[in-house]
């Protein structure tokens, strides 16, 4: 029969781990958003176009914030996945394990980009000061 | 390790195998004389695909040709200004609607069952009726500039422009035939998501996939949330130019940025669309030749998903000459920075499989060599333009024109050709030449730096791009004519490629030529209709090289579903992360009726072009019913028995629905693309409330309170409804789930009368001014929605009637309570804005 071994169901379970793969980069994206969207209706409807955006880039410094805190958590669950199995890290195995730790990995990786992508995202608010 | 089943120990009797096949070959048996064309077997609609993407390719480039003859001199007089726009819209429209992403379905739809060790995709009848509305699209949208009559306003189409400055029916053209060529692209990514997610061979674990697979999960994810926005953005454009709904026109509140944005939304992930699966073909060839796994998978992977994502936070950046904060731009201008990130990587992990092993020489390795580098110079000058002051300089010049084809024809045509050299004895059992291969490369290569390195220079001197001609002594003279003799020799590399591929040729191809380790040089050569002799069990990312005696018991049929007892087409489906196996799925055979609904819903496209309402009516009626019996005889069918021995012990259902089955899956992932499109319309009415002042004006004209609510409470009683109708049909009380429905299709009918009685009640008129057009948007969107979700209904009344759904056997009330959970958001979301928005507003 198919595999039927006893398996911590709550670790290896399926379905919520490929899920997991789109954390980080849904919160890049959200960050990306709301940083877009706080920008163009604070310029729109709160300021003249030459006026203050002083506003605005203490929002993007907290989206970022909170934004880069919550792709490193995302990291780190995706790294204790993959570190279940120490002894053998290896992906490319028919196993549950290996699957578990694969995912976790790619978790990882997704989330170290995501962080990076907010981070350069961050950067407007040194460089950019009124909205026109 | 796995205790996975092994396959048969000891060979099968000659005489069994013999009977197997007989009956194998019977049911996946292609139709024969005229009944060819009805045919759905991905073998046979992949290549039908393939073949008329490249027709649409070569059309393309001959446009191309024709535009480098007329650029070659100064002052050029082969065509006229109009002829010119023609000829520059349709290259590109053609290039990208018909070829760039139609060759990547194409190619999945021929290809992917066979990575995967299935006999076909889920839905081979979903394919056929993509397939051909791709070729009635295509053919109408390219023939008419055999009638002078094709758009002229580029290939984004830009209003006002478009709207108010082009006469004719050109732009009719572009709007309703790219629109239903969309459709079928939607129709693609659905059978290819589910087709990823839930046809693999037992065993095939969601870490063992072959990397062609994730890159095609991630586009078909791309393709649900970046078409939508277009068709969109389709809808309010046909409605300004038929109807005169002032959405894109400033004078009555409109605005043309609102098309930008829905036009790049979809634009820049469309690049990644086209970009990707030909990365997706360089994963795969790379570690033939290598003779070694991909080297990190992992990040690849990262590559494709990461890419995927952020695709979509780039399409500002096509807008950054149009006057938004800099803030904005500044953002903008990091996510394509960002981009480079996970573009890069991949290429590093093909780099270091390629110094991992032993390197075979091989023309599909030329092509992805040849590819690869081109890509990277047209990355770097993606870098330059992401940067803003620099595209102050360089938008709308040649400079954009060189690097695009950069990124397209290296990143996308070249490994494609990579692909046609390395796959093509999957096709029809026969190797293409290496001679005439290397000659094509060659000529291809030079021919396409000759074409498009200089463009940048004339784009850095000033040469703006569409412009039919140029006084000479400006310093484009040589420019132009060093790249219009550039096209001519890249046109003879391609050319050389064609006829390599229709040439004559007797010589059939050893079986795994290129001995790769991957399911798909599983296939005899020629390819037999069934596929795989028998479906195996997978413990490794390539099996062929990894799994012993593979070939011998896949052939011998020791894996699963090596017959066919009751003379049916079937595959395994299974779950979604670990491949166990869960179902035994019949999949149909041939028919006309995709041929024929897609020629009916291309009627009301095309008829709607040239404003035959009432035939454009009639054919979408036809349609309709073409769909409902196709419907009606081929799905959901309650088989004879509920479970089959697939072979090695194991025993699977039949039947399937709800999350388990592949048709929930298919509604699912259509409806999150259908949400994506009102999700642009409701951005449209925000993104009118951020420019305008009194946006929803104060004191609002409509469309009130009263109608909105009552229609929201109607439609979510149906809905309710519809719910426990599901729960009676289970429990089998046939009684009860009649009258319920029956009562959820009145209260449907009546909450969508409502909804349109809220704008008609109080006097919105859409020509107006654009807030009653877009209200007017929102209402006829959600109603058309509520009218599809009563057909639904009454289908499953008549369903249940006709003994075709019992307490059992539910998936079609299972998938219209999901269509009705979708359309429950929808109803929630357009009374909300219509109604309650204007009230927090004030």
């Amino acid at each position: 029969m198919i595999e039927t071994q006893a398996k911590p169901v709550k670790r290896e379970g399926e379905g919520k781990q490929l899920f997991l793969l789109t954390v980080s980069p849904l919160i890049w994206a959200a960050h990306l958003l709301l940083s877009y969207i706080t920008a163009a209706v604070w310029c729109e409807k709160f300021v003249s176009p030459d006026g203050s955006l002083a506003t605005v880039r203490t929002a993007i410094v907290i989206y970022t914030v909170i934004g880069f805190g919550a792709t490193l958590l995302v990291a780190w669950i995706g790294w204790r996945m993959d570190r279940l199995d120490a002894a053998a890290p290896r992906h490319d195995r028919d196993s549950a394990r290996s699957r578990h730790g694969f995912l976790g990995f790619a978790t990882l990786l997704l989330s170290g980009m995501s962080a990076v992508a907010i981070l350069y995202q961050a950067m407007v608010v040194i460089f950019i000061r009124s909205c026109d | 390790m796995s205790q996975d089943p092994q396959p048969l120990a000891h060979e099968p009797p000659l005489a069994l195998r013999r009977d197997q096949e007989k009956r194998l070959a019977h049911a996946w048996k292609a139709p024969e004389k005229w009944r060819y064309w009805s045919a759905v077997n991905n073998s046979v609609v992949g290549v039908w695909y393939t073949a008329a993407s490249f027709i649409f390719f070569h059309f393309g480039g001959l446009l191309a040709l024709l535009m480098r003859a007329q650029l070659a001199f100064p002052n050029g007089g082969l065509l006229s200004a109009d002829r010119y726009n023609q000829v520059f819209t349709l290259h590109g429209s053609v290039m990208m609607f018909l070829f760039a992403v139609p060759i990547f379905e194409a190619i999945s739809i021929m290809l992917m069952p066979q990575m995967l060790g299935a006999r076909d995709l889920p839905f081979p009848r979903l394919s056929a009726y993509g397939f051909w509305a791709f070729v009635i699209g295509g053919v109408f949208v390219c023939g008419s500039i055999f009638f002078n009559a094709a758009p002229t306003g580029g290939w984004f189409m830009y209003p006002p422009l478009t709207t108010r400055y082009s006469e004719g029916i050109g732009a009719d053209i572009w709007l309703l035939g790219l629109s239903f060529i969309e459709v079928a692209a939607i129709a693609a990514a659905v059978e290819l998501i589910v087709g990823v997610l839930k046809t693999r061979p037992p065993g095939m674990r969601i870490n063992l996939m072959p990397l062609y697979s994730w890159y095609i999960l991630v586009v078909g994810a791309m393709i649900l949330f970046a078409f939508p926005p277009l068709i969109a953005g389709d809808v309010l454009f046909e409605l300004e130019r038929m109807l005169d709904w002032p959405f894109f026109d400033p004078a009555r509140g409109g605005d043309p940025l609102l098309w930008q944005h829905l036009f790049w939304i979809f634009g820049h992930p469309e690049v990644y669309i086209i970009f990707l699966p030909s990365v997706a073909l360089v994963a795969m060839i790379i570690p033939t030749f290598s003779r070694t796994p991909i080297r990190g998978y992992g990040w690849v992977v990262l590559a494709a998903v990461g890419t995927g994502f952020i695709s979509f936070g780039l399409w500002v950046h096509h807008m950054f000459t149009t006057g938004l904060p800099g803030v904005s731009i500044g953002l903008f201008s990091a996510a394509s920075q960002a981009v480079a990130i996970p573009t890069g990587v991949q290429i590093f992990c093909f780099i270091a499989t390629l110094l991992a092993g032993r390197v075979v020489r091989s023309t599909p390795l030329l092509w992805i060599f040849g590819g690869i580098a081109t890509f990277v110079l047209g990355g770097l000058t993606g870098v330059m333009v992401a940067m803003a002051p620099f595209d102050f300089q360089a938008h709308d010049t040649y400079f954009i024109v060189g690097h695009l084809h950069y990124v397209l024809i290296g990143g996308a045509v070249f490994p494609i050709a990579a692909g046609i050299y390395y796959f093509f004895p999957i096709v029809n059992g026969k190797k293409l030449s290496d001679k005439l291969g290397r000659i094509s490369f060659w000529l291809a290569l030079i021919g396409f730096h000759v074409t498009f390195f200089p463009m940048h220079l004339t784009g850095l001197r000033g040469l703006p791009r569409r412009v039919f001609t140029y006084p000479e002594g400006l310093g484009f003279d040589a420019l132009n004519l060093v790249s219009s003799v550039g096209a001519f020799i890249l046109a003879a590399g391609f050319a050389v490629l064609a006829w390599d591929v229709i040439r004559p040729n007797k010589e059939t191809s050893p079986r795994n030529p290129w001995k790769a380790g991957t399911l798909e040089w599983l296939t005899e050569m020629p390819g037999r209709s069934w596929g795989v002799r028998s479906i195996p069990e997978i413990d490794s990312r390539y099996p062929l090289w990894d799994q012993p005696n593979f070939l011998r018991d896949v052939d011998q049929g020791r894996f699963y579903l090596p017959d066919a007892e009751e003379l049916r087409r079937e595959t395994i489906i299974t779950s979604t992360i670990d491949s166990k196996p869960i179902q035994c799925l019949r999949v149909p055979g041939p028919s006309f009726l995709p041929m024929i609904a897609a020629l009916f819903t291309g009627g009301v496209f095309i008829l709607s072009t040239f404003h035959l309402w009432w035939p454009a009516a009639i054919s979408g009626v036809l349609g309709l019913g073409t769909v409902l019996v196709w419907l009606w005889t081929g799905t959901a069918e309650i088989p004879e028995k509920d479970a089959k021995d697939v072979g090695l012990g194991l025993t699977l259902p039949l039947y399937a629905s709800g999350p388990a089955s592949v048709g929930w899956w298919a509604m699912f992932i259509t409806m999150l693309a259908d949400m994506t499109a009102f999700v642009s319309l409701v951005f449209g009415y925000f993104f009118y409330w951020t420019i305008h002042e009194d946006f929803p004006p104060h004191p609002s004209p409509g469309p009130g309170v009263f109608w909105p609510v009552l229609a929201l409470v109607l439609m979510l009683l149906s809905w309710g409804l519809t719910l426990l109708a599901k729960r009676w049909n289970r429990a089998d009380r046939g009684g009860l789930f009649h009258a319920g429905l029956a009562a959820a299709v009145l209260l449907a009918i009546g909450g969508g009368a409502a909804l349109i009685a809220g704008p008609k009640v109080t006097g919105l008129d859409p020509v107006s001014h654009v807030y009653p057009a877009i209200v007017w948007v929102l209402v006829i969107w959600t109603a058309i929605h509520v009218a599809v979700g009563v057909i639904m209904q009454a289908y499953c009344i008549a369903r249940r009637a006709a003994g075709r759904m019992s307490a059992r056997h539910d998936i079609d009330i299972a998938n219209v309570v999901l269509y009705w959970h979708f359309m429950a958001i929808t109803a929630v979301i357009t009374v909300g804005v219509i109604a309650g928005f204007p009230l927090v507003s004030r």
